[in-house]
């Protein structure tokens, strides 16, 4: 019989039990956080579907996101590439290089048109029909929209893919935009961050395959990991709470875990699950090893003023204080004027009067 | 640029501006204006002292009134005094104060002022009331009387919103936060909200000329 693996049979190939492949179900039903009955439909459809074909193109990126990805302890990596997914193209994973990984990304669409999962990490310049990033000698733009045509959904992974990220980031030197802003006619998922918490794609990935598009919020990312800012669930939200704030980055009050609003933490208006998730099989995450959250997984963060101003700090364009000083002259050339308009009035007034006078005896 | 970045940045810049503009414009057009020459001899010359000591006395209310006057005069503290726990209290203000003045003090903690916040939009509500109903009141009211409340309540339950998440994300209500206050600040100078700079300007004049005429307070 020639068919696809499914993927419980790719787990068996590996050597791995039934058991093995439970163990990797329900560590991804605990992500995302499944009711138990959901979590035995994820482990039976996983069991009985064929690996997927996952495409990943890069682009304007740092790897990162890459970086990031193979770094996931639950799904790992390796269990997502080797018995999950069947990833057909990634240029910096894959072994092959040149023509021979083009021609594996082009056979690799033919046999599954229609079927398979665009994963696109990096931001897209478009002017000038994409010259600004080539590779193979097709630009991003051309690549993006040729693999975007044969797929049955795009994620985007990492803020520069979902909203343009630092490559966006005033002047914008080379016009980068998100994947949104190309693909218009198929599912898309945005999973932001700079970059994104491993589980957090893995898990998509695995819930996607699964049950299809989850639910998304008003940025296209999934609830279940964006539905909470960082400042909600930050242990060090109850100093916030009692007014008790860090003045500066690792004296007593850092130390001791009071809030770092004061020293420009955007945890308040930044939705992603760092503080809950963490980093590193969830040994930490950036406030809790002393630094303010730069709002990262949030549009334009790269150009929402100083990263260590407070959230409630105006962002003034130039000097305020010159702006201010103006506008009090200002002001008191027009009262000085409001004023003497309201002498030469009364003058005027007086002279009429005492005028008169004569003219009335 | 998005919503919050806007309102924090070009929209509130401008709303200041305008205040600035038109805070000093009314205080030195007033400030400015030629005074009736007084020929009469003075009972005192204290004349400061005479404006200092209205200004406290004004801010009692008159043992004689107090029964018809206690509810108009409780409302009216609750939400002066709110008003300014919340602005000058909550840290976050604070900052917004140090990042325009680079002056700053210790604030309070946050669930007080959520608690000082809402009785505010309570004794807010009931001038409100107060205002509608009772005939005299509505008499002499008009439309700068209802905007200033409007103005005034609206950074106070858009913070209220902020602090407990309802009604939106909350960038989106932070902003909206944000922006009533440029509001606010944009219409103090020309409307009756004038009142926080001149009521002391106003007091203060009224005593001293109370003090050199010899005039009981």
């Amino acid at each position: 019989m020639d068919r696809e693996p499914t993927i419980l049979e790719s787990f068996q190939q590996q050597g791995m039990s039934r058991r093995s492949f439970l163990k990797f179900c329900a560590a991804a039903a605990s992500l995302l956080a499944l009711p138990a009955a959901r979590a035995a439909e994820l482990a039976e459809k996983l069991g009985a579907m064929p690996r997927p074909t996952v495409i990943y193109l890069s682009f304007q990126e740092c790897t990162g996101c890459l970086e990031s990805l193979t770094r996931s302890f639950s799904p790992t990596i390796e269990h997502l590439i080797f018995d999950t997914i069947s990833l057909a193209y990634n240029d910096t994973l894959q072994a092959a290089a040149g023509e021979a990984a083009e021609a594996a990304r082009e056979e690799a669409m033919r046999k599954a048109w229609g079927k398979y999962v665009l994963v696109v990490d990096g931001s897209i310049p478009a002017p000038l029909d994409g010259a600004y990033c080539v590779i193979g000698g097709k630009s991003a733009l051309a690549s993006v929209q040729e693999v975007a045509k044969g797929a049955a959904a795009v994620i985007a992974v990492g803020t520069c893919a979902a909203f343009g990220g630092l490559p966006m980031a005033a002047p914008n030197p080379t016009g980068a935009v998100a994947v949104q802003d190309l693909i218009k006619n198929k599912p898309l998922i945005n999973i932001s961050g700079c970059p994104p918490i491993p589980e957090i794609i893995t898990g998509t990935i695995v819930y996607f395959l699964t049950f299809g598009v989850p639910e998304l919020d008003a940025h296209r990312r999934p609830k279940v990991f964006y539905g909470n800012t960082i400042h909600d669930r930050c242990y060090r939200r109850p100093f916030y709470d009692k007014g008790l704030f860090a003045k500066t980055f690792d004296d007593a009050g850092a130390r001791n875990g009071w809030c770092l609003y004061e020293l420009g933490c955007k945890g308040p208006t930044t939705y992603n699950s760092c503080a809950t998730m963490k980093w590193n099989g969830g040994t930490s995450f950036p406030i809790e090893s002393g630094h303010g959250c730069l709002g990262c997984s949030e549009p334009q963060f790269w150009d929402r003023g100083d990263f260590y101003k407070p959230l409630s700090a105006g962002l003034w364009h130039g000097s305020i204080g010159e702006d201010l000083g103006i506008a009090a002259v200002a002001g008191a050339v027009l009262g000085g004027a409001a004023a003497l308009t309201a002498r030469h009035r009364q003058d005027k007034t007086r002279t009429e009067t005492e005028t008169r006078k004569p003219e009335g005896k | 640029m998005d919503l919050l970045t806007l309102a924090r940045g070009p929209i509130l810049q401008w709303a200041l501006v305008i205040f600035v503009v038109g805070t000093v414009w009314r205080l030195a057009g007033i400030l400015l204006l030629r005074r009736k020459p007084d020929y009469t001899e003075p009972r005192s010359t204290h004349t400061w002292r005479g404006a200092a000591n209205l200004i406290v006395k004004r801010t009692v209310p008159k043992r004689e009134f107090a029964a018809q006057t206690a509810f108009g005069n409780t409302i009216g503290y609750v939400f002066h005094i709110g008003l300014a726990v919340v602005v000058f209290g909550f840290v976050p203000h604070i900052l917004f104060i140090k990042s325009l003045t680079g002056l700053s003090w210790p604030g309070l903690p946050s669930g007080i002022v959520y608690v000082v916040g809402a009785l505010t939009v309570a004794a807010l509500v009931a001038a409100l009331v107060r205002r509608i109903s009772n005939p005299v009141m509505r008499l002499i009211s008009n439309a700068d009387d209802y905007f200033s409340w409007a103005v005034t309540i609206a950074p106070v339950i858009t913070g209220l919103m902020a602090a407990a998440h309802w009604g939106g994300p909350y960038p989106t209500i932070l902003a909206i936060h944000v922006l009533s206050v440029c509001l606010l600040l944009a219409w103090l100078p020309f409307g009756k909200l004038m009142h926080a700079f001149l009521v002391f300007i106003a007091r203060g004049t009224t005593g001293a000329l109370f003090a050199r005429k010899g005039a009981s307070t």
